[in-house]
């Protein structure tokens, strides 16, 4: 791979539109979440959710352990499927298409709608083939063009100077935040339209977790983000909107600043100052 | 006014700043009264009193400084406590320059004592003295008690200061008008009417920042300003 | 006395119990393996690994026995790994919640400790009586029936043993089952499923009893696997039986051989096993 046969180290899926869009203030709405219930066999986790994630923005979702966020984010891209005795009723809508639709097809649902996990889980191959593997699923390539994806995914995720001269080593080999940021090239690689971040820091030290936040700002140019997380500095640092969860209720949704300036709800407020009884 | 926090030493650090910021207050309400009383009585030695007392006051403004700048980088505050602690911030520079603005009066005791006396213009500005006295303590009050209706009516009552301070004005005129020996007495009390005018501009901003602190929301821009009664250019 | 001292007391009690049961057992142990070193080594020799099995009171060796062993052990893990491994990845993989798999895993457990006698009349009584005649066949299909529990076992234990935020990851790529397990479950695992099979291979290489049954023996050179073949095992039990003293060394240098192939997998087991974790 040479420098000359990568133009760009910009983002994959640049589109002016999209600059345009931020940059009047517009937003639409990506994904609905309407009425949303949630089940663990007979126990409702999710009570009728309504919430949406805003295109090219990044939506946090905060709340105390157990308050559903996490259940949440798991029925945007229907990985509770994996599970028996899990389901969902309501509605989440996808430019208007319901994912819950039991005919969806869940494998192209999780190519648009890629997910980053709390523990990095690099795949037990080469850095290269962490990346491509997942691309070759959707697109022919040649050599040289998966080459170049796979840098590009790299460079998105900034991790292409840490890693490039060692792409045939095992994902193992890198560190925490390391491995975090492949991940997230992984995912950044088969091009999703939205990104679903469960804790993406929880495991990192705070240079990592600087590394990750400064990388999904950028990111938000490109794809609508979701991110669950336990930090609320956090949730501050890259977050446009902030949802507050608790019990499996949609407590509060509101921009980020006013949920943490003047929020609306008593118990948003005792939450994020911390006066949870 | 809501729980307590989960972490304890954070709500004494924010006892700690309310109470700080009532001493303020307690002393800034002081010094304005003897700076009046030392005008009104050419009472010098109160008026030394009122220089002694400023020193405490910026020292306290400098204490609650620190102390917001420190829980803020310690605690990371958000919603109330952020509006809670960048407010205490605010009305403790508020109230530093009422502080110097009562300095500033009491510090005319001394220049005027040698002038011919006029008694008559001390009432009107006795009487911007007690208005601006009585907005500043209710504004006091109304932080104490995190009241935003009792804040928005102080906020709103600044106009009739305003009021105040034209009809002294024109008052004073008259005086330097009819005798040209009270021109350097009447123009210090002309500032000294001014300088009340400013303790009613910065009990507004601590109106309007006890009505922040407590709803989070701002009041509007354009406060009613007396708009439709002349002002002196 | 103290309490202190008391339980010191106890404690060293204890001790000297657990040291005493250990010693006991490693003395076993010690003696069986010197016997069998010292009995297998002075017969061990060339004529060994190049000679038939001999009639008594002939020089001899024991190469047809090794050759069947090795057909028979290595058609028998031919047939039986496959089909462990496929059983083992659904219940890990398709079937982690469903109750055939629960099931299945029961039964495979009581073939797992099925006495393997048993497994060797079984098949004796649906080949051999069937077809008239004992065969390497039947002992490689007894073989088989013996290695299909242990992988079974294994491949379970090892897939699930795959984290499930490795899967849920994959998952989350758009990645189809089948390709999950192969290239990402499957590698995760594939230390521990090496290990499975060659653990597998070190149980039936030193089975006796199916061998009886099925394969019989054979005191000649036969590669024909529709015919009585001899086996490693079967000769030693059979030599060791015998009142000869040149087939009792024979069957001496046999059991060394044995030990030495079974020590030899299980020591490759354990640094796989090792890499595994220190990965």
């Amino acid at each position: 791979m040479n420098e000359n046969s990568v133009p760009s180290d910009g983002p994959l899926v640049a589109d002016a539109g999209a600059y345009a869009a931020l940059a009047s203030g517009a937003k639409s709405e990506k994904m609905s979440i309407r009425k949303l219930d949630f089940f663990y066999g007979d126990n409702r986790a999710l009570k009728s959710v309504n919430v949406p994630l805003y295109d090219r923005r990044v939506t946090a979702f905060i709340g105390p352990s157990g308050c559903g966020k996490s259940t949440l984010l798991r029925v945007l891209n229907r990985m509770y499927d994996l599970y028996p005795g899990q389901r969902a009723e309501g509605e989440v809508l996808l430019d208007g298409e319901n994912v819950l639709d039991p005919r969806l097809d869940l494998n192209a649902l999780r190519a648009r709608v890629g997910m980053v996990f709390q523990k990095p889980t690099p795949f037990p191959m080469t850095i290269y083939e962490n990346i491509a593997f997942g691309v070759r699923l959707y697109e022919k390539l040649s050599k040289t063009e998966m080459d170049e994806r796979v840098e590009r995914a790299l460079r998105g995720a900034a991790i292409w100077d840490e890693v490039k001269d060692k792409l045939n080593a095992s994902g193992l080999s890198l560190s925490g935040g390391q491995q975090q940021r492949l991940c997230i090239a992984r995912t950044v690689a088969i091009q999703p339209e939205v990104i679903l971040f469960d804790e993406p820091c929880s495991a990192l030290d705070p240079i990592s977790t600087a590394k990750i936040e400064e990388l999904i700002d950028e990111l938000r140019l490109d794809y609508t983000i979701a991110i669950v997380t336990h930090n609320m500095q956090q949730a501050v640092r890259v977050s446009q909107h902030t949802a507050f969860m608790y019990l499996g209720e949609m407590v509060e949704f509101g921009e980020t600043d006013q949920i943490f300036t003047a929020p609306k709800e008593p118990r948003t407020q005792d939450y994020i100052t911390g006066r949870f009884g | 006014m809501v729980e307590p926090h989960t972490v304890k030493s954070f709500d004494a650090e924010l006892e700690l700043l309310g109470r700080h910021i009532s001493e303020m207050g307690g002393i800034a309400e002081k010094m304005l009264a003897d700076a009046m009383e030392a005008l009104g009585g050419m009472n010098a030695e109160l008026a030394d009193l009122v220089l002694a007392a400023d020193a405490r006051l910026d020292a306290l403004q400098r204490t609650v400084e620190e102390e917001t700048v420190s829980v803020i980088a310690r605690r990371q505050p958000v919603a109330v406590d952020l509006r809670e602690i960048v407010g205490a911030l605010r009305i403790s520079t508020e109230l530093e320059r009422v502080g110097d603005l009562a300095k500033n009066i009491a510090k005319r005791t001394g220049k005027i004592a040698n002038e011919g006396r006029v008694p008559r213009p001390l009432g009107g500005l006795r009487g911007m003295h007690d208005l601006a006295v009585a907005q500043l303590t209710d504004v006091l009050d109304a932080y104490a008690q995190r009241d935003p209706e009792r804040a928005r009516a102080v906020w709103l009552r600044d106009v009739e200061l305003d009021l105040l301070e034209d009809a002294v004005f024109r008052e004073l005129l008259t005086h330097m008008m009819e005798d040209p020996r009270s021109i350097t007495f009447c123009t210090h009390l002309l500032f000294c009417s001014k300088n009340l005018e400013r303790v009613g501009d910065h009990t507004t901003n601590i109106a309007e920042t006890v009505y922040f602190i407590v709803t989070g929301q701002v009041l509007p821009a354009d406060r009613p300003r007396g708009v439709g009664y002349a002002r002196p250019a | 006395m103290s309490l202190a001292t008391a339980r010191k007391l106890r404690s060293s009690l204890a001790m000297a119990a657990c040291v005493a049961s250990a010693a006991l057992g490693i003395a076993a142990l010690t003696i069986i393996l010197g016997a069998l070193l010292w009995n297998g080594f002075s017969s061990l020799n060339l004529a060994v690994f190049t000679q038939m099995t001999p009639p008594p009171g002939a020089a001899g060796g024991l190469l047809n026995a090794i050759v069947g062993s090795l057909i028979m052990t290595v058609l028998g893990v031919a047939i039986g790994a496959p089909l462990g491994l496929f059983a083992g990845t659904y219940m890990a993989e398709y079937g982690r919640y469903s109750r055939v798999t629960a099931v299945v895993r029961f039964i495979n457990d009581i073939l797992l400790s099925a006495p393997s006698i048993v497994i060797g009349l079984f098949v004796y009584e649906i080949t051999v009586l069937q077809m008239g005649h004992f065969s390497a066949y039947a002992g490689a299909l007894a073989l088989s029936l013996l290695v299909v529990p242990v992988v079974v076992r294994t491949t379970e234990d090892m897939l699930n043993l795959v984290p499930g935020s490795l899967r849920e990851a994959a998952t989350a790529l758009g990645l189809p089952r089948s390709l999950i397990i192969r290239h990402v479950a499957y590698k995760a695992a594939r230390a521990g499923l090496i290990t499975g099979l060659l653990l597998a291979v070190a149980r039936v290489s030193g089975e006796t009893a199916p061998l009886l049954f099925t394969a019989l023996n054979n005191q000649f050179w036969s590669t024909n696997l529709n015919a009585p073949m001899s086996s490693l095992p079967v000769v030693i039990f059979q030599f060791a039986m015998s009142p000869y003293k040149d087939w009792q060394n024979l069957a001496w240098a046999g059991a060394l051989l044995i030990t030495a192939a079974v020590l030899a997998l299980s020591i490759t087991a354990r640094i796989l096993g090792a890499q595994k974790t220190s990965k």
